[in-house]
């Protein structure tokens, strides 16, 4: 016997005593069945639909400018800035190569940091579902090579993050392209040509089409 | 006094696991146990402890996360220690990119930028100010179940198996409020959500979802956050992937695509059986699993007994629990400790009589979707040993006739 029935409960008293709405109340309680957003009843007292209750203070350009990093949707914040592959490998010998190991091979663990480099056959064609031992790199996985320049400048190195120049991030970015035989190794690496770097599975990247129901996607 | 949970779970092994999440207690030795207490016969014969500013557990007690030790790791709910739905906030589970940042919230600001008519900045005293809302969510890391999934080992606790997951009590604020506060224009259809831990870790969220039920929260379970869990506040996605619950909330900047950032693109994808990978796969499927009678608990009578555990989905409420003690041959419906609520974990039981013979214990969780939770192999037919997000499949425990119980992932 199924035993629990699915309850909608969705209940908000709003006791408005005049000019005492200060004083108000509401409850409320919705166990949707359909998990949707149970927090349409607005609090008692609130300003109504449309209006603002004017708290927080507008943003402050300075400290806007310095949070503000990453390298915009499709890389289009990507900062003024170049660097060489050559440049690259200087960078990367001096902050990655401790973690990331010898021309971005990785390093045993532990702790494991990720190999960055592998464009080998085996790991080609995008036969990860298959095979969990193959190892996902930015040649053979990242969709996108601009997220290259917004993770290393936001994220790495891991124990001294935001410590590289922009020319820097571009310079290793390139190194990193260059090593996964994705950009030749005169090139130099600036906002408009790292947007213009096409991975090679970028079309392999798909939006989920999980929906709930009885099919198990 | 205190006896060191910690040690139960890996303290003394720092440094000898992998970060992966689901990998990492594969490296790890037995535990040495820590000595037993000692109490007296008769405690009403002695003068009780004096009273304290903080409480702790009973040393008899041993609940402890499992920490991996790395700066970016993760450490585990003990689920199978736990009763009721609420996970005691020292254990709700951990799993950070650059460590647990440590912040001073009279330092810490909410950025709310890009298509708005007012950027705006937001401190926690600020977000206070706005009508609060307390709600019950699951948290779950969508890597929860991923060893048990690609190597399922009869010695696997409830814990490894499903430690990535934890309930909470939020209190915070509705996002719609900030947005409105800011005036987020119509055109903006994503926002970038980023923490002020050391890697600035960052998400894309749809801002439908920032409207729906998205908040800003500052408090679990009647107190500030921890902050492994994103103190002085975290954005909370109901039933969302962990990590798009974006901890330690400095900047919302919205715009109209998504920043394809690192965790969306190089992890948290989804390789699929046929040559492609599932982005942003945020919604947490159907789960369930049995926290007792769980390895490695060995069952000392015959009789009866309840099977019980967690169940969750990030869609809704669940609407059923069924439990199998014949390994699927044959399912009974579980009864609900609690009302369950949409995207929360609810507990079930099914009292079951141990006639001392071999038992294959299963549960599966319907949503109120109709979506049943899946058996491994149904898994892996359409994902692949090799997919490396969400694993809600079937699993459950081997009863020795011994009374032994182990962990059985082969569904």
């Amino acid at each position: 016997m199924r035993r629990y029935v699915v309850e909608r409960v969705a209940r908000c008293v709003v006791i408005t005593l005049g000019a005492l709405a200060g004083l108000s109340a509401c409850s409320v309680r919705e166990d949707s069945v359909l998990g949707a957003s149970n927090l349409r009843a607005s609090a008692a007292g609130a300003p109504a639909a449309g209006l603002r209750f004017g708290i927080g203070m507008p943003a402050d350009d300075a400290r806007l400018a310095q949070w503000n990093v990453d390298a915009g949707p499709g890389g289009d914040a990507l900062p003024a800035g170049s660097g060489t592959v050559a440049q690259g490998e200087a960078v990367y010998a001096r902050g990655c190569l401790r973690c990331h190991g010898v021309g971005g091979e990785g390093m045993a663990g532990p702790p494991a940091y990720p190999r960055l480099v592998g464009r080998d056959s085996a790991g080609e064609g995008f036969r990860f579902a298959n095979d969990p031992t193959l190892v996902k790199t930015i040649g053979n996985y990242w969709p996108h090579a601009y997220t290259l320049f917004d993770y290393i400048k936001r994220s790495m190195p891991h124990d001294l993050p935001r410590t590289l120049r922009d020319d820097e991030v571009y310079a290793v970015t390139a190194y990193l392209l260059h090593a996964n035989a994705l950009m030749p190794k005169d090139a130099t690496l600036d906002a408009k040509s790292l947007r213009a770097v096409k991975m090679p599975y970028e079309d392999r990247f798909v939006r989920d089409d999980r929906t709930g129901g009885p099919v198990v996607r | 006094m205190l006896v060191n949970a910690g040690a139960v779970g890996g303290a003394l092994l720092a440094g000898l696991a992998v970060p992966d999440a689901s990998s990492a207690l594969s490296q790890q030795p037995a535990a040495v146990p820590p000595p037993p207490p000692v109490a007296p016969n008769d405690p009403t014969s002695v003068l009780g402890a004096p009273t304290s500013s903080a409480g702790e557990r009973s040393p008899f007690e041993l609940s402890a996360r499992s920490p991996t030790g790395e700066t970016a790791g993760s450490s585990l709910t003990p689920l199978q220690r736990l009763n009721g739905t609420v996970t005691p906030s020292d254990l709700h589970f951990e799993r950070h990119h650059s460590g647990v940042p440590f912040i001073d919230p009279a330092k810490h600001a909410l950025l709310v930028h890009g298509l708005t008519d007012r950027p705006l900045s937001f401190s926690v005293d600020d977000l206070q100010r706005f009508p609060q809302v307390t709600r019950t969510y699951f948290m779950e890391c969508s890597g929860n179940g991923r060893a048990s999934y690609r190597a399922p080992m009869p010695e696997m606790t409830a814990q490894r198996v499903a430690g990535l997951s934890s309930n909470t009590e939020w209190t915070g604020v509705p996002l719609r409020y900030l947005l409105d506060e800011a005036g987020v224009a119509s055109s903006a259809t994503w926002c970038l959500a980023e923490g002020a831990d050391s890697c600035l870790m960052a998400r894309s969220i749809p801002v439908d979802k920032l409207r729906d039920d998205a908040l800003v929260v500052w408090a679990q379970n009647g107190e500030p956050l921890r902050p492994a869990q994103g103190y002085p506040m975290r954005l909370l996605l109901p039933g969302w992937e962990g990590n798009a619950n974006v901890k330690w909330l400095r900047r919302l900047e919205f715009g109209t695509a998504p920043w394809m950032t690192r965790w969306e693109t190089s992890k948290y994808t989804d390789p699929l059986q046929n040559g492609t990978a599932r982005q942003f796969s945020f919604d947490q499927d159907a789960k369930s699993i049995v926290t007792s009678p769980s390895h490695p608990d060995v069952l000392a009578v015959q009789g009866w007994r309840p099977i019980t555990g967690l169940a969750w989905s990030g869609r809704g409420p669940i609407t059923r629990v069924e439990v199998s003690t014949d390994n699927g041959a044959t399912w009974y419906d579980a009864d609900f400790l609690t009302t369950p609520i949409a995207k929360a974990q609810v507990r079930f039981q099914y009292m079951w009589n141990w006639t001392g013979g071999e038992a294959t214990l299963l549960s599966r969780a319907t949503d109120s979707t109709g979506y049943i939770q899946p058996t491994r192999s149904a898994l892996l037919a359409v994902r692949g040993l090799g997919t490396d997000f969400h694993f809600n499949h079937i699993v459950g425990w081997r009863v020795q006739a011994d009374g032994r119980v182990f962990f059985h992932g082969l569904t």
